[in-house]
């Protein structure tokens, strides 16, 4: 599975979440994101998944007020990148507990950790729900210990003012 | 807020993060992001040392304003400096904004490589997998160079641990891509194949897609994997659902990795032993059985990932294209997806229905569907899934079903969204012209589609209506009445008025016998239309007027008027003045005798390749439909460019503007060639020259349509690289090499020791390419024995289209190695370069010689010498066929002689080779068992090195 990108983007068109496996000028990576979104966003509920877009495959899903759209190669199958896309899915789910878009956009950090266990360089890396999510919490206990070294906050950080 | 918040949550950010979210206005959001980075800054700036944490927050700040689509210039520094942090949260908040944000500022790559190797030495995986990640994120050209050659090691070394395996797989197949050039093959190529075996299933799905992409452009040196992706394939497909335990996706075993490895196979041709292809059928056997037991999930998930294995499996059935029953299997279970519930399913079975309608045994299946794709085609109610139904109807029309096809496609058109109105005419035209028996009906579909769809009727399909009704006189009559009634339409399309003019100024005296249809009356249709054309139709028209005053000279009158008028005569367009100064002059003072040879009917159009192609195959080009669709097919379908023959012939007449309607060779008067009339200033848009092509458009156009129609080789791309030198052996012309970006076509043409190779460059993407060189590089010790030139080639390829270059060979002496052509270029700001073998071999300077029996056998008695003959016994790799040795070995270039040698069974052939210093001549003998599949070849010849080599090449191809 050769994924080009991964775009993650509301239903008001606003980006929440990209990734890109092929290089590509930040110019033109925004008319992209532009043409894509308007693209499937016209799309009716009840069309088909896939698309063909320029010489590639686009396939997206809706999950609730996000979608989530995948652009493959020619020769991919769009049934298994659509269950990758669902794969991401449980992934959030089960990390966030029950994710909403709100997630994603306040911890789009843990967002793009998650995906680069699940996914690297366009591949799937580690399909097992289990081994990915083992991956980050072992992660995030490492985060704890080292908070605890840390030196205490100030009090204008707990109120955001740095 | 978010509900909730987990790890270390920074609480600045958050705050942050909500102010955006609160700006009522774009303005206010910049206005905050400027107030945040103008703190950043100053921060960044500031006397006192950050600490980790606030560091980590501001770059974490700054990498959120950057994914809202702000520019940052700053900050880069910091989040390098976070990487040698020893808190792996600061550590790798740095990783991601590098990862999102680098740019190749040479000093910072320096650093960031250095974070990157200590990291990768650290021995603790976490860091590891950090650094990877990082440097499979970024991928580019320096990491390349600076970490290459560590992470084969680090993949294969016995005490990595997983995770951290997975992780060098991928970023070892991303670096991979990006720079082949300097990913160094070795020892741990075999290694790497065998982690197919390995226990853990995440470490084998990473690695198959690896070596898959090693496989594809280097097949030869992973060919173990197929055994063992068979081994894993089977033993997943044979599993019970649950064993495989968190590899199980809804009651799927494994369908990633089935899917990879089913991919994976698809590098190599099926395999040559009989148990393990045995043992590959009977898990594509279980695949399809499976998808008829009733489902273990009503989710949709559960159906998904059953189909994907299914479909990819179907991939493989299609790939390898050699069991009739898979094949129609395949077929049939495509055929039930035709009528399923789920759209995706629809779809999926209508684009993989279109690659099964080009193989020879699932063919005629495909066309028992086609009931069920008519109507899908009616009842659709997405538009790429009608796209789809169209494609596969445009696959499976053959001789038997196109009347019912076009008709259907032609009523389709009616109500088609106007986004794919162009490419259906286009297809119209080409099955219409293809399958035609009987022309009055071609006549008719190409008038239809003016009528239905004019304004996407392109030049290319009305100029080849008329070279058709040019060149068949069994057509013509039919032709000139039918446009004459069709004319007859108050409202006509101006393509319609194009077509009429030309068919009637050539052919209106056919039709001219009845009153209804007089001349008078066919001049004045004409005219009527006249005013409502624009510049290029009048001119036309003003062409056609001329041809009828040759035609009927009753009507002569009436014409002069009309070409003397002032609206003519002082027409403000310098063209049709021209035109009509001209042509009353040659009506006034011309005889009769010379102006019906000037006015001579048109000879017929030499015959050439069909322009539509050129035009499809251009507008599958990415980026020209928003919905485009069969550049799969096409793709696949490139078996061999052979460029048309008029390719280069054909630019030596340049296009004379009056040539076309007045077949004399009188001069052309000078100052018309700057007065092209028509819209566009190109040549080739004029309607007149083109409708002649003379000057055919140019090469990109004439070469690029045939690898439309050429439906041999379906695997064409995925064996290319080395395969491809093999296949060029007995042939000469073909496709090179072939990417996602670049196809290389090659025609060539050898005499005595003389060669000329034409090379075809088509651009597959939107994009232009360039910076593009390509050069011919030997070996020392072959520069003295082959001599090559090349002629430059154009700097840059605009998108779709095609350059050709040529190359110039003379063979000195006899020579073993191969040149290499070397081609580089830039698209979308990546360098690329290919190299592939030039296949120019010794055999290409044969001449064949014909002999007898008695003299064949008396010189290969001469050649007795024990150094003169080389002999190899070797397997058949193909099928034993008859015709298809013949054919193989007259394409090697020696005389197959008949009845030469007492056993009819075995094959034997003579011929010279030349070379510049010396004529070689060879003998050779080719004894095929069909019971043992081996084969026996004898080479025999003066020289040892002719000998040898002409019996390697010859021996690869059977």
């Amino acid at each position: 599975m050769t994924m080009q990108f991964m775009l993650l983007f509301s239903r008001q068109g606003k980006l929440r979440l990209q990734k890109w496996y092929v290089p590509l000028s930040d110019k033109e990576k925004k008319k992209i994101t532009r043409e894509l979104v308007q693209t499937v966003l016209a799309r009716k509920p009840k069309m088909c998944s896939f698309l063909e877009w320029r010489d590639l495959k686009i396939v997206y899903k809706r999950y609730a007020s996000l979608y989530f759209c995948c652009a493959i190669e020619d020769q991919d199958n769009e049934l298994i990148t659509l269950e990758i896309i669902h794969r991401y899915v449980e992934l959030l789910d089960k990390y966030f507990g029950s994710v909403c878009e709100l997630d994603i956009i306040f911890n789009f950090e843990k967002a793009y950790f998650i995906l680069d266990e699940f996914l690297l360089g366009g591949e799937a890396q580690e399909t097992s729900k289990k081994n990915v999510l083992k991956a980050i919490e072992q992660a995030d206990l490492l985060q704890e210990d080292a908070k605890e070294a840390e030196t205490p906050r100030s009090v204008l950080e707990e109120i955001g003012l740095t | 807020m978010p509900a909730v918040s987990k790890g270390d949550g920074m609480r600045g950010l958050a705050v942050f993060i909500s102010d955006i979210r609160n700006c009522k206005s774009k303005e206010a959001e910049i206005k905050r992001i400027n107030k945040e980075l103008a703190n950043i800054r100053s921060k960044f700036k500031g006397d006192k040392a950050l600490d980790g944490y606030s560091k980590k927050k501001y770059v974490c700040k700054l990498l959120f304003i950057f994914l809202l689509g702000h520019d940052i210039d700053f900050g880069h520094m910091e989040a390098v400096n976070l990487l040698s942090s020893n808190k792996y949260t600061e550590k790798q908040i740095g990783y991601l904004f590098i990862s999102v944000l680098v740019n190749s500022n040479s000093d910072l790559i320096r650093l960031i490589n250095n974070a990157i190797k200590n990291d990768l030495a650290s021995r603790n995986p976490t860091f590891m997998n950090l650094a990877l990640h990082c440097i499979a994120n970024v991928g580019s050209r320096e990491m390349a160079e600076a970490f290459a050659s560590e992470i084969p090691r680090i993949l294969v070394a016995g005490d990595t641990m997983d995770s951290v395996k997975q992780s060098a797989a991928l970023c070892l197949l991303r670096l991979n891509r990006s720079s082949p050039d300097l990913v160094p093959m070795g020892d741990w190529t075999a290694r790497v194949v065998h982690l197919l075996n390995d226990q853990h299933l995440g470490v084998v799905t990473a690695a198959s897609s690896l070596i898959t992409t090693l496989a594809q452009k280097q097949p030869d040196d992973f060919k173990t994997s197929v055994s063992l992706a068979v081994t894993r394939l089977s033993r997943i497909v044979s599993s019970a659902s649950i064993d495989l335990q968190d590899y199980t996706y809804y009651f799927v075993a494994a369908p990633w990795l089935s899917v990879k490895l089913l991919r994976l196979l698809q590098c190599y041709p099926p395999p040559e032993d009989a148990a393990l292809r045995g043992r590959l059928t009977e898990c594509l056997e279980t695949i399809l059985n499976k998808a008829q037991e009733p489902p273990k999930s009503k989710k949709v998930q559960h159906s998904n990932a059953k189909n994907a294995v299914l479909f990819e499996a179907i991939s493989l059935i299609i790939h390898q294209d050699s069991e009739p029953t898979l094949l129609v299997r395949a077929c049939n279970q495509l055929g039930q997806f035709l009528q399923h519930r789920e759209t995706n399913l629809r779809y999926l079975a209508l684009e993989s229905m279109c690659t099964l309608a080009s193989s020879e045994f699932s063919h005629e299946a495909v066309k028992t569907h086609i009931e069920t794709v008519i109507n899908a085609l009616k009842t659709e109610r997405d538009v790429s899934v009608r796209q789809r139904a169209v494609d596969l109807l445009y696959a499976m029309c053959d001789r038997s079903n196109a009347k019912q096809i076009v008709a259907e496609m032609l009523s389709y058109l009616e109500t088609a969204d106007y986004s794919i109105r162009e490419e259906i005419v286009l297809k119209v035209a080409i099955l219409a012209e293809k399958y035609a028996v009987d022309y009055t009906w071609y006549v008719d579909t190409i008038l239809n589609l003016i009528r239905i769809a004019g304004d996407y009727v392109s030049e290319e399909v009305w100029y080849r209506v008329i070279q058709i009704v040019i060149n068949r006189d069994d057509v013509q009559g039919y032709a000139a009445k039918t446009v004459f009634e069709a004319l007859q339409a108050p409202a006509c399309h101006e393509n319609l008025v194009k077509v009429g003019g030309y068919i009637l100024g050539e052919f209106g005296n056919l039709i001219a016998g009845d009153s209804r249809s007089s001349p008078l009356v066919q001049f004045n249709l004409l005219h009527s239309k006249f005013h409502l054309c624009s510049v290029p139709t009048r001119a036309l028209l003003l062409s056609a007027y001329i041809k009828f005053i040759n035609l009927f000279p009753e009507v002569k009158a009436t014409i002069q008027d009309v070409l003397r008028s002032d609206s003519q005569l002082r027409n403000a367009d310098v063209e049709i003045q021209q035109r009509a100064v001209e042509y009353l002059r040659l009506s006034c003072v011309a005889s009769t005798d010379i102006l019906a040879t000037v006015l001579e009917e048109m000879p017929p159009f030499p015959e050439r390749e069909s322009s539509i192609l050129a035009k499809l195959k251009k507008k599958k080009g990415p980026g020209n439909l928003p919905e485009t669709n069969d550049s799969r097919r096409n793709g696949k379908v490139n078996g061999s460019t052979e460029p048309s023959e008029k390719m280069e012939s054909s630019n030596q007449c340049f296009p004379s503007l009056f040539a076309d309607l007045l077949p004399t060779n009188r001069p052309r008067p000078a100052p018309s060639s700057s007065i092209m009339p028509s819209a566009g200033t190109v040549v080739s848009t004029h309607p007149f020259t083109d409708v002649l092509n003379l000057n055919p458009a140019p090469s990109t156009g004439a070469s690029l349509l045939i690898d439309v129609f050429s439906e041999t080789s379906i695997e064409a791309s995925t064996e290319m690289s080395e395969d491809s030198f093999h296949r060029f052996i007995c042939k000469n012309n073909g496709v090179l090499y072939e990417n996602h970006l670049l196809q290389i076509g090659l025609r060539s043409e050898y005499r005595q020791n003389l060669g000329r190779m034409y090379i075809f460059y088509g651009n597959k993407t939107s994009a232009q390419l360039l910076n593009f060189s390509s050069s011919v590089t030997s070996s020392d010790a072959l520069k003295a024995q082959l001599n090559v030139q090349s002629k430059a080639v154009d700097p840059v390829i605009e998108g779709g289209a095609q350059v050709q270059q040529i190359i110039n060979i003379e063979c000195v002496s006899d020579f073993t190695d191969a040149p290499a052509l070397n081609i580089q270029f830039r698209c979308s700001g990546t360098l690329q370069n290919i190299s592939v073998k030039l296949p120019v071999m010794l055999n290409k300077f044969f001449q064949p010689t014909e002999m007898t029996s008695q003299d064949f056998f008396q010189r290969w008695k001469q050649l007795g010498d024990p150094r003169q003959e080389v002999q190899k016994i070797f397997k058949a790799k193909h099928p034993m066929d008859k015709d298809l040795t013949k054919s193989k070995i007259v394409g090697f270039g020696v005389a197959l002689l008949d009845a030469v040698d007492p056993n009819n069974e075995n094959f034997v052939g003579a011929g010279i080779i030349h070379t510049k210093n010396t004529q070689v001549g060879c003998l050779l003998r080719l004894e095929p068992n069909i019971q043992a599949q081996m084969y026996r070849l004898t080479l025999r010849t003066s020289r040892d090195t002719v000998s040898q080599r002409l019996c390697d090449l010859l021996a690869e191809q059977f």
